[in-house]
């Protein structure tokens, strides 16, 4: 059943400090709005429990694209439109330029934001993969000031963040210090366009000669948050995919990864056919690294 | 309420509406243009996109708030404004090319189509095969298994091009 529009309240503060005092004020009270893509399908099909809502889609405080010597700064109000016009982004990123090129429509892409994508925290989310294989960082802001942590340490459970009731995401700072680095991702859906995924994974590695010196997996849906692949890392680095070794290596990586993934079934999937899916894309990059 | 400040297909108007109503709604309901369709309400088919400041949204996933000081233009906005009184209205090339290509059977995607091709040949004004499909790609439509479409737009794009050299 559609909700009754009348029975929410929506408004939008002028500044970023103004929606923090508010947030302050009544913790719990009141729900950030950025571009609704997920929120209004929700108030759509009558399951907004929110009434309450302050909107941070004007701010432009938290829509900008930064570029340091050593990182890449993204406010959460940039939208994946943004993401896929930003140079520096499709140069240095090009595992989170791919995942904003293939999350939704092109409609959905020009509202929906990066910091709604983090903090609506679906494990089958298109961009955390990404954003975990590069090891990035989020700053949380309140009328407290702000904090950084890594974002291995946001997602908590399903659905459920290190976001306190106070909070906004403010920025997600991504390392661009991967030249050289072998990069690679696959989402898998039921079409290519606008299919939330039944998994997807990132995929980082560097290469000693034939050995794999450092290796890095972010993935969706193969637990109940995304999941930054640390069991699989451990047992690959340092193999080799040199040709007499490489199925031993590819062996070792499957295995590793139907020890780790704990995916959840729901209606996009299984949670067995995600873990075979999961494995074939990670031996595709294990393969692509000997090319 | 809201009050909001709407400046749709040229016309600036004041609206008071409920904050969190849909954009979909404000237009069909309080702006009576009913061109702008509701397909799903979930942000699925692009059959209520608009363009707002220029860009394409679906309008059953944008809260009046949010389009506040906005101008959005519709599948009414599109034309050229009807000539003196009598003539007959003209079509908007896009339109046109739909008409002639059979790329609109029922009409129920067709305002959707049509802006998300305006948007797309803005952006790329002789779009690639892959091109129109991604841009294309959030809009649905059950009858003319989009082969006609694709054609339109590439007839369009052509048409367009040839008008602006
Ligand atoms: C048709 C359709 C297709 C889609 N396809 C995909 C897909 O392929 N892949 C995918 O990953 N997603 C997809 N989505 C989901 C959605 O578009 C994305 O998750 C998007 O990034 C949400 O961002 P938003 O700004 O619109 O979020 P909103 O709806 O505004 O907010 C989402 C949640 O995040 C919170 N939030 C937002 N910003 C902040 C902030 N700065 N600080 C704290 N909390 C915040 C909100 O309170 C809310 O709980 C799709 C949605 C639709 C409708
Ligand atoms: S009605 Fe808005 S996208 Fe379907
Ligand atoms: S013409 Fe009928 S849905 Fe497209």
């Amino acid at each position: 059943m559609r909700s009754d529009v009348t029975q929410y309240e929506l408004t939008a503060p002028t500044t970023l400090a103004a929606v923090l005092a508010q947030l302050a004020a009544e913790p719990g009270k009141h729900t950030p709005i950025a571009g609704g893509t997920e929120l209004m399908v929700a108030l759509g099909v009558g399951r907004l429990a929110a009434k309450s809502l302050l909107s941070i889609n004007h701010l432009k405080e938290l829509r900008f694209i930064r570029v340091d010597d050593d990182a890449i700064h993204i406010g959460a109000g940039t939208t994946f439109t943004d993401i896929r016009r930003n140079a520096d982004i499709a140069r240095d990123l090009p595992l989170l330029a791919s995942s904003a090129s293939w999350t939704g429509s092109v409609a959905n892409q020009n509202r929906g934001t990066l910091g709604g994508n983090i903090c609506n925290a679906s494990p089958a989310a298109d961009t955390p993969p990404a954003l975990l294989a590069y090891g990035a960082t989020v700053t949380l802001i309140s009328t407290n000031g702000t904090r950084t942590v890594p974002y291995t340490e946001f997602h908590l459970g399903y659905k459920r963040t290190a976001l306190r009731p106070d909070e906004l995401l403010h920025t997600i700072t991504v390392p661009r210090t991967f030249a050289g680095w072998k990069q690679h991702i696959r989402k898998v859906g039921t079409r290519n366009a606008q299919a939330i995924s039944k998994t997807a994974l990132a995929c980082l590695a560097k290469l000693d000669g034939e050995t794999i010196a450092e290796i890095r997996i972010g993935a969706a849906s193969l637990a109940d948050r995304p999941l930054r692949c640390t069991g699989i890392e451990a047992a690959l680095t340092g193999l080799s995919i040199a040709k007499a070794d490489l199925e031993a290596t590819v062996r070792a990586g499957r295995a590793a990864l139907a020890f780790e993934a704990k995916p959840i079934d729901d209606i996009r999937s299984t949670g067995r056919y995600r873990s075979i899916v999961a494995a074939n894309l990670l031996e595709e990059f294990l393969r692509s690294l000997v090319l | 309420m809201s009050t909001i400040q709407i400046t749709i297909n040229g016309t600036s108007q004041s609206l008071d509406v409920p904050p969190m109503k849909r954009l979909l709604d404000v237009l069909r309901e309080d702006a009576h243009l009913t061109g702008t369709k509701e397909g799903c309400g979930e942000g699925e088919c692009g059959a209520c996109a608009v363009l707002m400041n220029g860009e394409l949204v679906n309008s059953c996933l944008v809260p009046a708030l949010h389009a506040d000081g906005a101008s959005v233009c519709t599948i009414e906005g599109v034309a050229p404004s009807a000539a003196a009184e009598g003539e007959p209205a003209h079509l908007h090339p896009i339109q046109q090319c739909f008409f002639e290509n059979g790329g609109a059977q029922c009409g129920i995607c067709t305002p959707g189509m049509i802006l998300a091709t305006h948007h797309l040949l803005d952006k790329y004004p002789n779009p690639t095969l892959e091109q129109i499909k991604e841009g294309l790609a959030g809009n649905l439509c059950r009858c003319t298994g989009y082969m006609r479409i694709f054609e339109s737009v590439q007839k369009a794009a052509q048409a367009l091009t040839t008008i602006s050299t």
